[in-house]
């Protein structure tokens, strides 16, 4: 318990850069999985095609990745963009899967309706399918967030910086009070991140406040914790 | 383009395929541990799972610890055993079992809620005792879940694996470490490759038995849909064939 008192400047360190690795991979993911994803849903062979690739991309061990993936896109190892790209690979991964099925979820008489009152293919997707599909994306994008920042401390042993050197410090000097710390840092900042997350999609979609969302995204973490 | 060579180069020097640090006794050692972790995390993980699943209890439970468990960070759960149980095979045997069990678990009872109720209904009201709804009803319906399950596990237990190397001289992971170490880019770009070859054939492999474990009644099922098509499109085709096949007759 003293050590973290006495280092909780080191934590606060630590913790700030985890969150520079780990935030731009969430918010990339999101925005890099949308067209992938709306591409999966709308063609039958492209589904086959994209999906079958992320698959692949997500079996990938993490610490390969970020290994190999410098001498592909030209970083260097220990540079935070190395990790943010590979840690942005697997949200990517995950959450393109999440957007196809929620897009699909989407009843097709209502897609059908919006475009009989007029909508254009480009406003039947933001206005109507988008928002529908919302709860869907909102409990894959809070499974991307928890794992992104589990994953990010694994660039500690490759001497990246983040929670994870802590771990890889810990061991070294065995200082198991610097572990535990930095175990339930990891945690309390994926738990914040997720609940940040959760109160986003209040405010962008307060209809789902009252209805039984919390069901569905609770079902559909657990298909997605036994199918991915 | 160089580092291509590189990686090439050591990936078929006969060297790096002999002896206790040769590729083939690494990667023996990779999949045994996976294996053995694979089968211990099951032996724990399934008949909790199938008891969640078939009795329906206890289920917010195994949901709220299967999250905690994904926002635990696996670096730190092997680290902190190591410290515990000493540097060794021990602290990530134990840290990847604790690590296996959630994505199992998960498998194991999503498999058996993913039923239709009504058909476990139908089981009992023919009089199959409890254990034969689960054996004979429950178990070859959610089979293909479980091995999902299985999937990631495996996935997970291979990648985590090589982080193990970290702590412990064994496993494919070695060569990231000791390539990272002596900066020898052959060394830790092959020895990348190699891991990330295995665990694509692994989740290959389990897409195909995932497939193949369907239960035979489930892949031609849903009647009413077949029914569906075959009538609509009758109705419009076959007065063209019949008369087709009327003209080749009599000619």
């Amino acid at each position: 318990m003293t050590w973290i008192w006495l280092n909780l400047d080191l934590i606060w360190d630590r913790t700030f850069d985890h969150l520079v690795l780990s935030v731009p991979a969430i918010i990339l993911s999101f925005v890099v999985a949308l067209p992938f994803g709306w591409l999966a849903h709308r063609y039958r062979f492209s589904r086959a095609v994209v999906l079958t690739t992320v698959g692949l991309f997500y079996a990938v061990p993490s610490l390969p990745l970020f290994i190999v993936l410098p001498f592909i896109v030209g970083t260097s190892i220990r540079s935070p963009l190395n990790l943010i790209i590979a840690l942005t690979l697997y949200g990517v991964a995950l959450m393109v899967r999440v957007v196809a099925d929620g897009l699909g979820a989407v009843d097709r008489d209502v897609r059908q309706s919006a475009t009989a009152v007029g909508f254009s293919g480009w406003s039947v997707f933001w206005q109507v399918e988008l928002p529908l599909a919302g709860p869907v994306l909102l409990a894959g994008l809070r499974v991307v967030a928890v794992s992104t920042v589990s994953l990010a401390t694994v660039g500690a042993v490759i001497g990246a910086q983040s929670l994870g050197s802590l771990f890889t410090d810990g061991i070294q000097r065995g200082i198991q009070a610097e572990i535990i710390a930095g175990i339930i840092a990891t945690v309390l900042l994926a738990l914040a991140l997720d609940g940040a997350l959760v109160l986003l999609g209040r405010l962008l979609m307060p209809w789902t406040r009252r209805s039984a969302t919390g069901a569905v995204s609770r079902t559909s973490a657990a298909l997605l914790e036994a199918t991915i | 383009m160089i580092f291509l060579t590189e990686t090439f180069a050591w990936l078929v020097d006969p060297a790096n395929w002999v002896g206790a640090s040769g590729i083939p006794t690494r990667l023996a050692q990779h999949l045994l541990f996976t294996l053995v972790t694979l089968v211990v995390a099951g032996a724990i993980a399934v008949p909790i799972g199938f008891a969640i699943g078939h009795t329906g209890r206890g289920r917010s439970v195994a949901v709220a610890t299967a999250g905690a468990f994904r926002a635990i960070p696996t670096l730190g759960l092997l680290t902190l055993v190591a410290l515990w149980v000493g540097i060794g095979l021990n602290a990530p045997f134990v840290a990847l079992t604790v690590l296996a069990i959630p994505p199992i678990l998960a498998g194991a009872y999503t498999g058996f809620e993913a039923i239709d109720r009504k058909i476990i209904d139908a089981a009992r009201a023919v009089g199959m005792s409890e254990v034969q709804i689960l054996l004979k009803v429950e178990l070859p319906l959610g089979l293909p879940l479980l091995i999902g399950g299985l999937r990631s596990a495996t996935l997970q237990i291979v990648a985590t694996a090589t982080l193990a190397a970290y702590i412990a001289d064994f496993g494919l992971g070695r060569y990231l470490f000791e390539g990272l170490r002596i900066r020898d880019y052959g060394e830790m770009l092959g020895g990348s490759v190699l891991v990330i070859l295995l665990a694509i054939v692994l989740e290959g492999v389990f897409a195909l038995v995932q497939k193949l474990v369907v239960p035979r009644g489930v892949t031609a099922g849903r009647p009413t849909d077949i029914r569906d098509g075959s009538s609509r499109s009758r109705a419009v085709m076959e007065p063209a064939i019949e008369e087709g096949n009327n003209n080749v007759h009599s000619k």
